[in-house]
């Protein structure tokens, strides 16, 4: 399979739009007609052919976009991308990891060749052919964790692990929901997750830490993550809140089917071969509402998680705003009949 | 899937035996395959096929961490265990082939650390080999104390000093040395990170040294060698489908229960996510809790079970399924 790259926009114009064929094969993520906070972890197997499980790293119709997009925010504020000194290690085995990964899965866009440390890369999309000596930080253009941070879609967080905890030590952010690396770098799993209401009360950040902290090599997991977010922004970071935050004061009944996004990110989690550090990799995909509905079994979903939503989570989430609008919108789509079990469309 | 599923299937590519208690055991990917880069201080679970019983222990990779066409580990013989060390030294040859589980690092180095004390005794030595080639090649400083009950059981003793130099310091038993702890954590620069592996003694006397000397609790890690608690075979009656089934030594009660065609739910299969909580009809016995996700009120009331990582042990348990 050929995937026809996008030219789109994130930004500005914001041209960003899902082609027909990618909409069935979104991470839609409310397997039920409610959602609360939950550990929800699951083995991150090869699941569903075209669906974004298939692979261990999606590459999709945005991909090449995205990229582009990553690399106007990094050179408009470089401290989205840092890594402590004792993350060196970690950013090679992160290397290793995406482009061993891509060259299996996607073998007509990336390649791989080692000749014992003398690695030849060769991203097709982007146009790279590099040749370094794998683990010898002088033979790449910058870190190894921005080297191919910048050719991977999704943030990318690294969590050094001691004394029982997980510490965010390194990572490459620049399409992140609300939260800054450049504040949460050098903080443990219990700190970075201290906004977050309710769900430390369910007792959810113990079990996930516990969880974490045993990942073997080799078996990755993953979970769905959700928010909304107004226009298909990718970078809605705090440092650049007066740019997005204001958008939220444009949702009307009229435009709110183009204007909201369903943001999902598909969060995976491997533990690192010669670090044992994990790395956190946040894959954000957007739908507009519009192209939501165009599965009815997600527009009646839709509906019953939003209108029965928690407060506390309307709040977080920062959907006050529009909320009321938006449940009223998505009831024309709702016409009571029951949903299947799953995520998947019908 | 089961944990199984990821073992990797190697050849014994090597015996050596380095003194009279300790053979040292090399394996290569039976593809010729490149085994999994790991950090030092991670251990492997290995497989043994011992006369019908499946008997699995963790041993901790003594090879370089750079180094992946081969791993090797070190196998003390003990005579008074289950049998696993014994079916390693007697039955184990060169050309046979074993599985073993991907590298866990319960015991890695602190990265950030301006120097690495080590500290082993006996057999405790293994990790610390590949801890120390790891160390050597991020050019971080590192030292090696190695205490041993004598000259003849030192195993590498001699090889480390020659290839460490300076940097290794021996002690033997039978020669009346020992290490002198109070002097030794007392000298350290800021920033050095003490790491210990050996008898439990030993591992006690460095942590408490170290707590009275003020050293802080992050900076001192420790390994023990401990057997893994093994699953003995046990009954489960399932009451909605109405049968009996066993849960073999090296199954879990989740796997048995989807072997047997019974609907249940899970997950994470780590205890963690809550997926495979089952309800408790009847227990004359006691569950072994091993999961994270019940709380110690639920665990005592016995009305609960996680399938996935808990067991059972008595005359009758009874689940809603
Ligand atoms: C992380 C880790 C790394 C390890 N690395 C190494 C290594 O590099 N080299 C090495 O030689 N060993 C290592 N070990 C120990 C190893 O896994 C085995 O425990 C050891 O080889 C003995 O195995 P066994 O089957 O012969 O005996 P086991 O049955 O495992 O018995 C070991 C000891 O425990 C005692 N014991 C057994 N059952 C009980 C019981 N129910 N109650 C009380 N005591 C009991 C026995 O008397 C014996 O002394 C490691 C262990 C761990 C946890
Ligand atoms: C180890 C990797 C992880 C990292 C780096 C990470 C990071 C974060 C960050 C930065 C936030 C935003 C907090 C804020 O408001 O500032 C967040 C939110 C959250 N995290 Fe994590 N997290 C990790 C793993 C997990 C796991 C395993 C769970 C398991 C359940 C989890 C559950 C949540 C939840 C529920 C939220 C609130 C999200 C929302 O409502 O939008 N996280 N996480
Ligand atoms: S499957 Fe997750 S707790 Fe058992």
């Amino acid at each position: 399979m050929t995937i026809q790259f996008k030219d789109e926009s994130f930004r500005g114009d914001f041209t960003y739009a899902n082609s027909p064929s990618n909409i069935p094969r979104f991470p839609f993520p409310f397997p039920e007609d409610e959602y609360m906070y939950s550990t929800n972890i699951e083995p991150h197997h090869a699941a569903r052919a075209g669906s974004p499980f298939e692979n261990a790293f999606d590459v999709d119709e945005h991909y090449v976009a995205e990229m582009k997009d990553r690399a106007l925010v990094l050179a408009d504020d470089p401290g989205r991308c840092q890594a402590l000194p004792h993350m060196e290690t970690a950013g090679w085995d992160f290397l290793e990891l995406v482009m061993v990964s891509k060259a299996r899965d996607y073998p007509d866009l990336f390649k791989l060749t080692m000749d014992g440390d003398r690695w030849h890369w060769i991203n097709k999309p982007l146009q790279i052919d590099d040749t370094f000596t794998f683990g010898d930080s002088s033979t790449l253009p910058c870190h190894p964790m921005e080297y191919i941070g910048r050719q991977v879609q999704g943030d990318h967080a690294i969590l050094d692990q001691r004394d029982g905890n997980l510490w965010m030590d390194a990572g490459i952010i620049t399409a992140q929901a609300d939260w800054s690396l450049d504040f949460d770098i050098g903080m443990n799993f219990f700190e970075w997750h201290a906004p977050v209401p309710l769900a430390h009360e369910l007792g959810v950040f113990q079990r996930a830490l516990k969880f974490l902290l045993t990942l073997p090599q080799g078996q990755p997991s993953r979970r769905l993550n959700w928010t909304l977010t107004v226009n298909p922004r990718l970078d809605t970071s705090p440092e650049n809140y007066p740019k997005w935050g204001p958008d939220r004061m444009t949702v009307t009944p009229e435009n709110i089917g183009e204007k909201v996004h369903l943001r999902v990110e598909l969060q995976t989690f491997w533990r690192l071969p010669r670090s044992n550090a994990i790395l956190f990799p946040i894959r954000t995909y957007l739908m507009a509402m519009n192209e939501v509905v165009t599965q009815p079994k997600w527009g009646r979903r839709l509906h019953r998680v939003m209108r029965d939503l928690r407060p506390e989570l309307v709040d977080y989430k920062g959907l006050s705003r529009y909320h009321p609008i938006l449940v009223e919108w998505l009831s024309q789509f709702d016409d009571g009949a029951p949903t299947s079990p799953g995520i998947f469309p019908d | 899937m089961s944990a199984s599923d990821h073992l990797i299937p190697v050849v014994v590519s090597n015996v050596v035996e380095v003194n009279p208690i300790i053979k040292r055991f090399e394996f290569k990917h039976v593809n010729g395959d490149e085994l999994p880069a790991f950090s030092g201080g991670a251990h492997i679970v290995v497989e043994m096929l011992d006369d019908g019983t499946k008997r699995k222990n963790p041993y901790s990779l003594m090879s370089s961490p750079f180094e992946r066409d081969q791993y090797a580990i070190s196998v003390r013989r003990d005579d008074t265990g289950r049998g696993g060390s014994k079916f390693m030294h007697e039955q184990v040859r060169p050309g046979m082939q074993m599985k073993i589980s991907a590298p866990v690092n319960l015991f890695a180095l602190d990265l950030r650390a301006r120097k690495h004390l080590m500290i082993a005794g006996g057999i405790g030595i293994t990790p610390f080999i590949a801890q120390m080639a790891q160390a050597d090649k991020l050019g971080v400083p590192f030292e090696l104390h190695y205490a041993a009950r004598s000259v003849s059981q030192a195993a590498y003793m001699d090889s480390l000093a020659d290839r460490f130099g300076d940097h290794v310091s021996c002690y033997c038993d039978d020669q009346g040395e020992s290490v002198d702890l109070e002097t030794l954590l007392s000298n350290q620069p800021l920033g050095t990170h003490v790491y210990v592996c050996g008898p439990k003694g030993m591992i006690e006397r460095v942590v408490q040294t170290a707590t009275s000397l003020g050293w802080p609790a992050a900076h001192v890690h420790f390994e023990h060698f401990l057997a893994p608690p093994v699953g003995e075979p046990f009954e489960v009656h399932l009451a909605k489908a109405g049968i009996d089934i066993t849960v073999g030594a090296e199954q879990s009660l989740l796997e048995a229960v989807e072997a047997s065609g019974t609907p249940i739910n899970c997950m994470c299969r780590g205890g963690a996510c809550g997926q495979c909580e089952t309800v408790v009809v009847a227990c004359d016995g006691e569950i072994m809790h091993n999961d994270h996700w019940l709380d110690e009120e639920q665990r005592a009331a016995k009305q609960r079970i996680m399938p996935c990582v808990s067991r059972f042990r008595g005359k009758r348990l009874e689940l809603d399924l």
